[in-house]
This record gives C-alpha cells, sequence and structure tokens, in this order.
C-alpha cells in the first residue's frame, strides 16, 4: 500500500500479517458468520478454513492479474464476480471430495461470497500489488484465518461433545458440556480466545513501554 | 497513486468489455469446475446413498432404484415423475430381496429432518430408521440417532395396510413418552418431542403415500 512513510513489508513480514498482526478472526475481527456458524468442531473448522483460504487466493490473484485493466468504476463488480466464480468451484470440489463435510458445512459455502474478508484483501491489497506480494498476503491471511477456526473448533469439540477429530477423548462417564457446540458456545470462546490475545498483545507492549507506539492501518 | 494526474475518463466500452471479459472467463472457470468434478460427485452421491441403506438393511450387498407411480413400479431414471415416489430395492448376493428403502422428511425443531426407512414387506413392518440430514439441537433433538428406547420403536413399526390396499390400517403416530400402546405408535424421546414427532409424520406420510403403490407391484421388485 502506498501509504507515506510506510515502508514496504518483506515477504515474510507479508505472510505473517494475516497469521499473526492482522489475524483476520483474533485482530480484525472479520468474517465472524462462519466463524461462528461451523466451528462446532475440528473438522468443520479446517475443511471451512481450508475452502476460505483457496478462494481468497485464487481470486486475490487474479484480482491482481488484471488490477491494470480492470476500470475503478466496475471494479467491486468484478471483484464480485471473480470471488463467487471460486466460491462455486470450492463448493463443486468439497461435494467431489467429501459429502459429508459438504452437508455439515450447509449453506456457508456458499455464503463464502460474502465474506468481508475476501472482498476486503481484493480491495485493499490485491488491486494494489503486483502478484506474489499479493499470494504471499493472501496465504497469510488464509491460513490465519483457518487457525482462527481451528482455535475456536477444536476447544468447541472437546468441551461440548468430548471429542477431538471425532475421536472420544475422555471416556464414557464424559458428560458433554453440549452449550459448547450450541450457538452461545461460539461466542464464549470467541471472547475467550480475544481474552487471551489482547492479554498478550498488553503484556508486550508493556515490555516495550517507552518506546514510540507503532500506529497500524487495518486493510 | 499519482495525485498530480487528472483522473482519465473511462469510456463506456472499457466498462462493458472488461466486465464481459471477466465474466466470460469466469464462465469457463465454473463450467469445467463442474464437468471436472461430476463423475466424482455423482460417484459420492451413490457411495452415500448404499451405505445409508445398506445400514438400515442389514445383509444387503447391492441396491437398485425405482419409482412408484399410480401405473406401476419403474427403474429410475431422470427426473422424478409427478405422483411419484423414489424407493430403493436392496438385494444380497444371491439376488433376493432383502427389503425395501425408502426417504421419509418432516420438519423438526430446527430444519427438515430426513430419515430412511427400511420395509419389510413380508410383515408389512418398518424395520429400521436411519437419519439422512437433520439440523436439530446438538444434545437433545439429534438423539433420534443414539436413543435405543427411541431407535426399539423401529424394530417392527406397524404399516399395514387396510384390506381395500389403498390406505395404511393404521395411521403412524408419535405419542408422548411412555404412553406407546399399539405397533404403529412411537414412543416420543422424553424431552425430544418435536424431533420425534417430526419422525413419526415423515413416515406416515411416506409409507401413506408408497406403500399403496408399492405393495400390489411388489413381484416386480423381487424379479429385479
Amino acid at each position: 500500500m502506498a501509504i507515506p512513510g510506510q515502508k514496504q513489508l518483506t515477504h515474510l513480514e507479508e505472510f505473517m500479517e494475516g497469521i499473526w498482526k492482522q489475524n483476520p478472526v483474533f485482530v480484525m475481527v472479520l468474517g465472524m458468520c462462519p466463524t461462528l456458524a461451523v466451528s462446532v468442531s475440528a473438522v468443520n473448522s479446517l475443511s471451512m478454513g481450508l475452502a476460505t483460504a483457496f478462494v481468497l487466493v485464487c481470486s486475490t490473484l487474479l484480482v491482481s492479474l488484471i488490477r491494470k485493466l480492470v476500470p475503478k468504476e466496475v471494479r467491486i463488480a468484478t471483484y464480485i464476480v471473480i470471488i463467487a466464480t471460486f466460491v462455486t468451484v470450492v463448493d463443486y470440489l468439497i461435494q467431489a471430495i467429501s459429502l459429508t463435510v459438504y452437508e455439515a458445512l450447509g449453506a456457508f459455502i456458499q455464503l463464502i461470497v460474502v465474506n468481508c474478508i475476501i472482498l476486503g484483501r481484493a480491495e485493499a491489497h490485491a488491486s494494489k500489488n503486483p502478484p506474489l506480494r499479493t499470494v504471499i498476503n493472501a496465504l497469510g491471511m488464509g491460513i490465519g484465518f483457518t487457525i482462527g477456526l481451528f482455535a475456536l473448533g477444536s476447544v468447541r469439540e472437546i468441551l461440548g461433545a468430548g471429542k477431538l477429530f471425532g475421536i472420544p477423548l475422555f471416556g464414557p462417564d464424559f458428560q458433554p458440556w453440549v452449550v459448547m457446540v450450541l450457538p452461545p458456545g461460539g461466542f464464549f470462546v470467541l471472547g475467550a480466545w480475544l481474552l487471551l490475545f489482547n492479554w498478550l498483545d498488553s503484556r508486550k507492549s508493556g515490555v516495550a513501554r517507552g518506546e514510540p507506539v507503532e500506529g497500524r492501518v487495518h486493510g | 497513486m499519482n495525485a498530480t494526474a487528472a483522473p482519465a475518463l473511462t469510456s463506456s466500452k472499457a466498462m462493458i468489455l472488461t466486465l464481459g471479459l471477466v465474466a466470460t472467463l469466469c464462465g469457463i472457470l465454473i463450467v469445467s469446475a463442474y464437468q471436472g468434478t461430476l463423475a466424482a460427485v455423482t460417484a459420492n452421491k451413490r457411495i452415500a446413498l448404499e451405505r445409508a441403506v445398506f445400514k438400515v438393511i442389514p445383509g444387503a450387498t447391492g441396491m437398485k432404484e425405482f419409482v412408484a407411480t399410480t401405473s406401476g413400479i419403474v427403474p429410475a431414471s431422470g427426473a422424478l415423475p409427478a405422483g411419484g415416489v423414489k424407493v430403493y430395492a436392496a438385494y444380497d448376493q444371491s439376488g433376493t430381496l432383502r427389503g425395501i428403502a425408502a426417504e421419509a422428511a418432516a420438519t423438526g425443531y430446527a430444519d427438515l429432518v430426513r430419515v430412511l426407512y427400511a420395509y419389510d414387506p413380508a410383515r408389512q413392518v418398518i424395520t429400521g430408521i436411519g437419519v439422512i440430514s437433520m439440523r436439530e439441537t446438538p444434545g437433545i433433538g439429534d438423539k433420534i440417532q443414539t436413543d435405543a428406547a427411541f431407535l426399539k420403536n423401529f424394530q417392527a413399526l406397524d404399516v399395514s395396510l387396510a384390506p381395500d390396499m389403498k390406505a395404511l390400517a393404521n395411521a403412524v403416530k408419535t405419542v408422548k413418552h411412555g404412553a406407546k400402546q399399539h405397533p404403529w405408535e412411537i414412543d416420543a424421546i422424553s424431552g425430544a418431542t418435536v424431533t420425534s414427532k417430526a419422525v413419526g409424520k415423515g413416515i406416515n406420510d411416506s409409507a401413506r403415500r408408497l406403500l399403496p403403490l408399492l405393495l400390489p407391484n411388489l413381484e416386480k421388485l423381487k424379479g429385479a
């Protein structure tokens, strides 16, 4: 991004943006609709995260490749057509790989079209950066989103069903904490993770106190 | 962005051309993805269906799809004709008919509850059910898959036809937990009455439509 005074990120920094500094789930708190709805189990979270990452990488790559050809008046329409295309592709791919996963994710696969992370990356990053940089950034964001979903999904599955990846962990006497796989549980677990991340963040800035705090621009 | 350059006006032609090109490219991508995955998706659907049918009809190793219509039973092909009901006939290795499965669906607490039930034509009873899809509350409504007492209802649920072969002798009904008296009643799960009722209603609706079409033409399935 051509913000005056901001230095160009290295490729590694670009990749780490989405994983840590601007993690879509824990820092930007974007794309909460699929995050809360499908993170009831580890498998669902991973599949949803990877499907979103696939759409994110493919669509931002295409947006970046044609960024100089697209008149700015029709750019949003163009991006949405591209995103919808890759969502349709991923929809067929999941059906071909596993119908069980497809049924578990339900309408949330199609709803990737309106995931704000993807349009946000296309508009704020891919339309202004060359393909390689775009793909690295999108990969970081996609993996960051997958990690975020997995962090929620694994905790919710362990507490709410006593299993991880469908394997029982606690033996037959375990009474599942059912609320954790219900919608309120999604908010509880997300809240707990946000608390942890913010605590880590504030502890880190506490250590570095005295130094100027760097301003951060969100895409 | 170069702030000093005057913004160039974009011609309408450029806009339409860009959108047209992008749409064409996307169209090609979608169609290739569809064609490329079609075989795998069809095979997956077939395997999922077979697995569901074999689960409710133990001992079956092969199955064929048929459609029961008012003019008899025909092998399933293409779109379902109006008034037709899909049935799955399951056979063992020697080709003997082991049972018939059909789908039942009714609205539960959250969404449509779809189950597959196995029908034994010799005894005119339902011999088992399996859930195809549902979005019922975990820990409550989803007990219809696991609750042993509830599943016992479907070991021999009476769906025999009235003597005129046009309707069920007794409608399948879900009753309150512990109130089952007749073989055509389903004892609901305590606390999950809505989901239990959906299963009963779905089976009743499906059996009521299917069995009068199916039973007079049973020979056709045996020979297939």
